[in-house]
């Protein structure tokens, strides 16, 4: 099978150092993975090419890069399909964290975001004296957490590190869920207050803008959005409603509950709580741009017919 | 052609403008629609953090009324389109679905798990068939550089859209740029988050986001952007003056609703199509469509 390989290169070291795109024409085996082909450009083509690789089997983690444009181990990835019409296969470093040198990222980063989470366990009793008593259960539940191999493919596409890289991230609220859903972690019936008030302040769950790009990109079935939508449940279960993001998840259910559709002029004051008023002047240009456009929504918010039987549900779900 | 409609909280209040674009062009196109009776919000996924339950119930409250209609559902918001489909595969379980149906019982509601959902975008693509859609274009839209915006929810996770029976749906944007006679300008920020989720909660991000997307394509000489979802406009288009402050420099990108491209091409009126109420000022764009005198 015939397929060019076009990778992003850079090398710290040149005379002037700058990203190059390079193409390398090969032959490969049909089911060979990407990671195959880039071990032959650089065991038989060129030998400067560096990239990452150990266990060759989705195990070790090292792998993480860009394969047209979206993170995932190249081990994990067959090149048949990757090829696009003319049988190319783009391949670049992970984003987010800096490059080194070719498809080798600096994964300091990632790191730092995983110890501030403190991933291990801080239980606030009294350590039983024999061992620890979990359920089945539980261990079966965190599974699909605990099988997250620390690639960083999450990290890479996330969309909120792209522009901030003060938050927390998929990678570490993910491992940050490992342990407030760990029933040895925290109070007696192992729930982690101190770690969610933690995981609350900016910065850290709430950021999370819901783009669903760590989920793709795990090739693990983490899923760190659902386990961040999940921390902001604990979050708000044990009280931590007073943060713009959890008052806007209520305002929005409490509105659609109420009318059964979304009333979008009162959405911003709830969320950003009545009393601050800097952060509602800041919704202010943009609220009489939209006045002057014909634009706003309409100011008497309707309701939908049948609306009673929505008021009911909501009364029902909404404690359960 | 008939569809169960499924209009979305957005188009009929913070971007009002799609609502009757959507219909009008769905109209000349020869689509009928039936609105469903009584829809309600999809829950746009914040619902859905708080209680899935509701949110879902809701859901399936839509799609066992499309159901009962015998219609594949059309949305118009990538947002809805996404949503509801992962409702809709959570909802294939029998256990959940059963649970669901005990709570529309009373409203003598039952869902069946069979809702087809569809955003325009596919169903031009897939059941109007682009060469249908051909003969409505009379206008030329040869000069315009238009570039793709989707928004998540229409391409991730793709377990819940289709993805894998229906690969084109990954490049339908694209597809109809171009079947639409525009240059497409294609940049790797198209399958990206605008940043409409986290408005309230870190605006400087968001407005961040909002910048990145705006400025890369006017960088590469985009005349407009089109997305297929009302959320990414409300972002992308409301909040751009603000965007580019904190990015310190110019952008003024026009953002077009997807029905908006389309009704251009099809020699419907800028002001028929609402491209007044937006924010950026679509001037430029149409004084080079050579619509402005129009
Ligand atoms: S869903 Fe949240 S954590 Fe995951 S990539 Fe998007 S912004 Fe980042
Ligand atoms: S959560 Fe998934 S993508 Fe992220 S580091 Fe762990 S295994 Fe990799
Ligand atoms: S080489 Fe170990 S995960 Fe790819």
């Amino acid at each position: 099978m015939d397929v060019t390989v076009k990778v992003k290169r850079y090398d710290p070291d040149a005379a002037r150092p700058q990203v190059e795109w390079q193409e390398y024409p090969i032959s490969i085996d049909e089911n060979a993975t990407v990671l195959d082909a880039l071990i032959m450009i650089r065991e038989e083509v060129d030998g400067t090419l560096s990239l990452r690789c150990s266990c060759r089997s989705a195990i070790c983690g090292s792998c993480a890069m860009r394969i047209n444009g979206h993170a995932g181990l190249a081990c994990k990835t067959k090149a048949s399909d990757s090829m696009d019409a003319n049988g190319t296969i783009v391949v670049e470093p992970a984003g987010v964290m800096p490059t080194v040198k070719d498809l080798v990222v600096n994964f300091d980063l990632f790191w730092k975001k995983i110890e501030e989470v403190e991933p291990y366990l801080k239980p606030e009793v009294p350590e039983p004296e024999a061992e620890y008593i979990a359920s089945n259960e539980s261990m079966l539940h965190l599974s699909g957490v605990t099988a997250c191999i620390m690639c960083g493919a999450c990290v890479s596409d996330c969309t909120v590190l792209e522009v901030d890289p003060t938050f927390l991230g998929p990678a570490a609220l993910a491992k940050a869920y490992r342990f407030t859903a760990d029933p040895r972690d925290g109070d007696a019936n192992g729930v982690s207050r101190d770690r969610l008030a933690k995981l609350g302040m900016p910065s850290g769950m709430w950021d999370c803008t819901r783009c669903n790009e760590c989920v793709q990109a795990c090739p693990k079935g983490v899923a760190p959005m659902d386990r961040i939508m999940a921390l902001r449940e604990q979050a708000m279960e044990v009280g931590f409603g007073n943060t713009n993001g959890a008052r806007h998840a209520e305002a929005f259910t409490e509105s659609v509950g109420h009318s059964g559709r979304l009333d979008e002029l009162r959405l911003p004051v709830q969320s950003v709580g009545i009393t601050n008023i800097p952060a509602l002047l800041g919704f202010m240009p943009v609220g009489w741009r939209a006045l002057t456009h014909g634009k706003l929504p309409p100011l008497v918010h309707k309701n939908v017919e049948d609306v009673d039987t929505i008021r009911r549900l909501f009364r029902k779900l909404n404690n359960s | 052609m008939k569809y169960a409609f499924y209009p979305g909280c957005v188009s009929q209040g913070g971007a009002p403008e799609l609502y009757p674009a959507a219909k009008l062009i769905c109209q000349r196109l020869g689509i009928e629609l039936e609105e469903i009776r009584a829809w309600t919000c999809c829950g746009a996924g914040v619902m859905q953090e708080k209680n899935q339950l509701f949110g879902d119930t809701l859901n399936a409250r839509t799609m066992a009324k499309a159901e009962q209609l015998g219609m594949t559902i059309m949305t118009i918001c990538s947002t809805c389109q996404g949503v509801m489909g992962q409702a809709n595969q959570r909802m294939q379980n029998p256990e959940y679905l059963a649970e669901i149906n005990s709570h529309l019982a009373e409203e003598g509601l039952e869902y069946k798990g069979t809702a087809e959902i569809k955003h325009l975008l596919w169903i031009l693509i897939e059941d109007y068939g682009l060469e249908n859609l051909t003969p409505h274009i009379t206008r030329s839209l040869g000069n315009l550089r238009i570039a793709p915006f989707y928004g998540c929810y229409i391409v991730r996770p793709t377990e819940a859209l289709g993805i894998e029976e229906h690969p084109e749906r990954q490049t339908s944007l694209e597809t109809l740029i171009e079947t639409l006679g525009a240059i497409l300008i294609d940049f790797a920020g198209k399958t990206r988050c605008c940043g409409f989720p986290i408005l309230t909660i870190n605006e400087k991000n968001s407005m961040a986001m909002v910048g990145k997307h705006t400025s890369e394509v006017k960088d590469l000489g985009a005349d407009a952007m089109v997305t297929p979802c009302p959320l990414c406009h409300l972002n992308l288009d409301g909040f751009q003056p603000k965007a580019a402050k904190q990015a310190q420099r110019a952008i003024d990108m026009p953002i077009l609703h997807l029905p908006q491209l389309i009704g251009l091409a099809m020699g419907i009126s800028p002001a028929e199509l609402g491209l007044k109420k937006h924010i950026v000022s679509t001037a430029p764009l149409e004084l080079k469509l050579g619509a402005g005198s129009r």
